[in-house]
């Protein structure tokens, strides 16, 4: 028989801190897709470069993790931009299925530099094992576990800043609403788009940071999350930040809950079937209800 | 009287499709000038001309004097011509105060007088400040839109039939609206098919045919032409 807490010490928490994470990436594709109109392959990577950003800065000062993680999300960012300013511009006009093609080229090179450039062996961000905090004599929570999720929250809670408060978050919402009323109400929709970049770009580094300090670094750590990103921004609604939040969050559990006995004694879905949870929520999602929790675009 | 907006023999279209064949007409300070004309008549693309989002290939466009033939959206807003399209003219998901405030985006004074200014043209819009304005009832998302617009203080409102689709008591409202933003001294540029009761407000109207001029005059001359009234006032004679 399974307790309550193991429920909550070996499916709840791990699925928060999971989907905590999904969270941060499908903010940025949501972002992205919303903004300028295609899903974009390359996020994936983006991640897996801000956890190598990541992995070099603490082999070369020794720091913590959560030290590094502001200087690799800025360094993802620039990497963001100069992708977009390099790659993507010329493509400003051209239909969107040129833009996911050029995306899922744009994946390849990423991960063959990142590949070429620190080799593929798995690396992690701190080595050791650390004792779980345990509360009520029965839940255990590993402190890894509480900073990724603190941080998390706390990055979510600087987008929802800038999103709401700001002039540059507002127009941001704006164009991701309608890019055609934005142009024509004179808002700079390159500088909107250029803003795009630097906050999906830096908020996936960070995803990547967060995933890589729970797990380990690897070159096809972002790609193998693609995948619960893409299907917790869908099923948030395409455009809608708050909507991406939430799916991340909802697909996280859902593939942690999965695994829980909930009839018999064996785990309902086998953990080597976790990946497919997300799958099957996000075909789910595209059958019934396309637009998503909080009614986003749909195609 | 002074010349705010002037096309010149304007031609242009879409690609290779030539839509407006020598368009003439202006829109003097303190004007409401009123555009009809049958479907496919060119009435919406001559209003699109004056805001770059056209191809032109012949003629001028003036504003006070000045050249902005061809000159992109975003430099024409700058220069304070402000366009609210016939759909799709609100931030469905913002809310109506940042809906608003994204009109005032170029400007980069305090826009919070202008902000108050509007609120007290349109009360109903201060009441709904924190709603989505995709929420609001099709008269108010019309008042969001032209809010929104004037936001910037503009040289010259152009409004793309801002009364389609909508039931005639708010269509009443929109223009007592118009008059309304007119006599705070906007001029008005606007493309209408109802074209009896936008007439009845206009200070000067002009019926387009086939992207030509056809004929013109002062709201009353055109109401009472009975041409005019055999070609686009039968219908809607209520």
């Amino acid at each position: 028989m399974y307790a309550l807490y193991d429920f909550i010490n070996f499916h709840f928490i791990p699925g928060l801190v999971l989907g905590s994470i999904y969270a941060l990436g499908a903010i940025g594709v949501t972002l992205t897709f919303g903004i300028l109109r295609f899903a974009n392959f390359a996020h994936g990577e983006s991640m897996t470069l801000g956890a190598y950003f990541a992995w070099s800065i603490i082999t070369l000062t020794g720091w913590h993790p959560m030290a590094a993680l502001p200087i690799a999300m800025v360094l993802t960012a620039i990497v963001s931009i100069g992708i977009d300013r390099g790659f993507y511009k010329p493509f400003r006009a051209a239909p969107t299925i040129m833009l996911v093609i050029a995306s899922f080229g744009m994946m390849l090179m990423v991960r063959s530099a990142i590949q070429f450039s620190w080799g593929v062996q798995l690396k992690s961000l701190q080595s050791g094992i650390q004792q779980p905090l345990i509360l009520f004599d029965a839940i255990r929570i590993s402190p890894k576990h509480l900073i990724i999720f603190g941080a998390a929250v706390l990055l979510m809670v600087i987008v929802h800043l800038i999103l709401s408060r700001t002039k540059m978050g507002k127009a941001m919402r704006a164009m991701s609403d309608s890019p055609e009323l934005a142009k024509l109400t004179g808002i700079d929709t390159e500088q909107v788009i250029r803003n795009t970049w630097i906050i999906g770009g830096a908020l996936a580094g960070a995803a990547g940071i967060l995933l890589a300090y729970d797990t380990h670094v690897e070159t096809m750590m972002g790609f193998q999350v693609l995948l619960p990103t893409f299907a917790a921004a869908i099923l948030g609604g395409i455009g809608k930040p708050y909507g991406a939040m939430i799916g991340g969050l909802i697909i996280g559990l859902a593939e942690e809950l999965a695994t829980y006995p909930w009839i018999g004694d064996t785990p309902l879905v086998s953990p080597g079937y976790k990946a497919g949870v997300a799958f099957v929520i996000m075909i789910g999602i595209l059958l019934w209800r396309p637009s998503g929790i909080m009614r986003g675009r749909t195609f | 009287m002074t010349r705010v907006l002037e096309l010149d023999a304007v031609s242009g279209g879409y690609g290779d499709t030539e839509i407006l064949h020598g368009i003439n007409l202006h829109v003097d300070a303190g004007e409401v000038v009123v555009v009809i004309g049958p479907n496919g008549a060119g009435k919406s693309t001559a209003m699109k001309a004056v805001f770059g989002l056209l191809n032109l290939t012949a003629g001028e466009v003036r504003l006070d004097g000045q050249n902005i033939t061809n000159t992109p959206p975003s430099d024409v807003v700058k220069q304070g011509v402000c366009y609210v399209p016939q759909t799709n003219n609100i931030f469905a998901n913002l809310t109506v105060e940042e809906n608003l405030e994204m009109g005032a985006f170029v400007r980069n004074d305090d826009y919070r007088p202008q902000l108050e200014k509007i609120y007290q043209m349109f009360p109903p819009l201060r009441e709904k400040r924190n709603q989505a304005a995709g929420d609001l009832s099709g008269g108010q998302r019309q008042m969001v839109a032209m809010g929104k617009a004037l936001m910037l203080e503009p040289k010259i409102l152009l409004l793309d039939e801002p009364t389609a689709g909508l039931s005639p008591k708010y269509r009443g409202e929109i223009f007592a609206t118009v008059r309304q933003i007119n006599a705070a001294g906007v001029p008005i540029l606007m493309v209408e098919q109802n074209a009896k009761q936008a007439l009845g407000i206009a200070d000067r109207g002009y019926v387009l045919v086939d992207g030509s001029n056809s004929v013109q005059g002062t709201g009353q001359e055109l109401l009472s032409d009975p041409k005019v009234g055999e070609l686009f006032l039968g219908g809607g004679r209520a």
